[in-house]
């Protein structure tokens, strides 16, 4: 009786530990996915009958057994790529990537310039 | 040297900055077709509006040209393009229309193509909009002209205005 109630409590949990990750990964999907009928907002914002829809999408797809990843090419392929708010990494866009990291590098170097400079100029 | 350096990254990435917002605050189309024309239709099965049948790729195969148009009878816009459907099963020869019913209930459809007249040869209900993703459809009417190789020619954002409605009958007679 005690293992019987025990695999039941077990699988109680598996499950609501399974639908727990499913509603996260559902969440997570949704605030990269922008609601392209309203202003600046995710659909996880937007009530909207766009947004409305494409989470029912997302919803299918993950129960499907689709990837994070192929859900944002799906929608990618009927929407363009400004629908997702991570741009994914390709030739047209790889300066966006590194735009950043070259912002750094180009600040770490202005400002070692300017401090080189001032220690010069009090040196003289 | 060095000050000219400085000077010159400086300069350039102003220059990177002012020039991606001004590009980027020049774009007003958000709205965009261009993932979509020329690229073929993906397999769909939805059921007719009235009728014990499927309305899928396998019909839009069946003739020279078909425009897909997506409607609702809670959609004023809908009303305003309505004309140009009822001239378009009139007058486009090698043309079938088949209307997709997008999230409405099925007495308000069928009132709606009573009241108005029905423009459509076929018509389906996608009464929870998930099929019209599949077609890139942002919101409604918007319609889809597709050749008999499924491929998409034009997609219409919005109602269909005199102008598009001119180019369909151009483009399929």
């Amino acid at each position: 009786m005690k293992k019987i109630i025990f695999i039941i409590i077990f699988s109680l949990n598996f499950f609501n530990l399974n639908s727990d990750e499913k509603t996260k990964l559902h969440f997570e999907i949704y605030k990269n996915i922008r609601c392209l009928v309203c202003q600046g907002q995710s659909i996880a914002d937007s009530n909207s009958e766009f947004a409305q829809t494409v989470k029912l999408v997302v919803k299918d797809k993950i129960n499907e057994g689709k990837s994070e990843k192929e859900i944002y090419e799906f929608l990618i392929s009927k929407y363009g790529e400004w629908i997702v708010y991570k741009p994914q990494f390709n030739k047209n866009n790889f300066l966006l990537w590194f735009f950043p990291y070259l912002a750094l590098i180009f600040g770490a170097i202005i400002i070692y310039a300017l401090i080189k400079k001032k220690e010069n100029n009090k040196v003289n | 040297m060095k000050k000219n350096l400085l000077k010159i990254i400086i300069s350039v990435v102003a220059i990177f900055i002012i020039g991606t917002f001004y590009v980027s605050l020049k774009k007003t189309e958000i709205y965009d077709t261009k993932n979509l024309v020329g690229t073929n239709l993906d397999n769909f099965e939805l059921n007719s509006l009235n009728k014990k049948l499927k309305i899928n790729q396998d019909l839009v195969k069946k003739s020279q040209y078909t425009l897909i148009n997506f409607w609702a009878s809670w959609c004023a816009p809908c009303r305003a393009e309505h004309k140009y459907l009822i001239n378009l099963k009139r007058n486009a020869k090698n043309l079938k229309l088949i209307g997709i019913n997008f999230k409405d209930e099925k007495k308000n459809a069928n009132k709606f193509l009573s009241e108005f007249g029905d423009p459509y040869h076929y018509s389906a209900a996608d009464s929870k909009g998930k099929v019209s993703i599949n077609f890139g459809v942002y919101g409604i009417p918007e319609s889809i002209l597709v050749n008999n190789d499924l491929k998409i020619i034009k997609k219409f954002i919005g109602p269909l205005n005199q102008d598009e409605y001119t180019s369909i009958l151009n483009l399929t007679n």
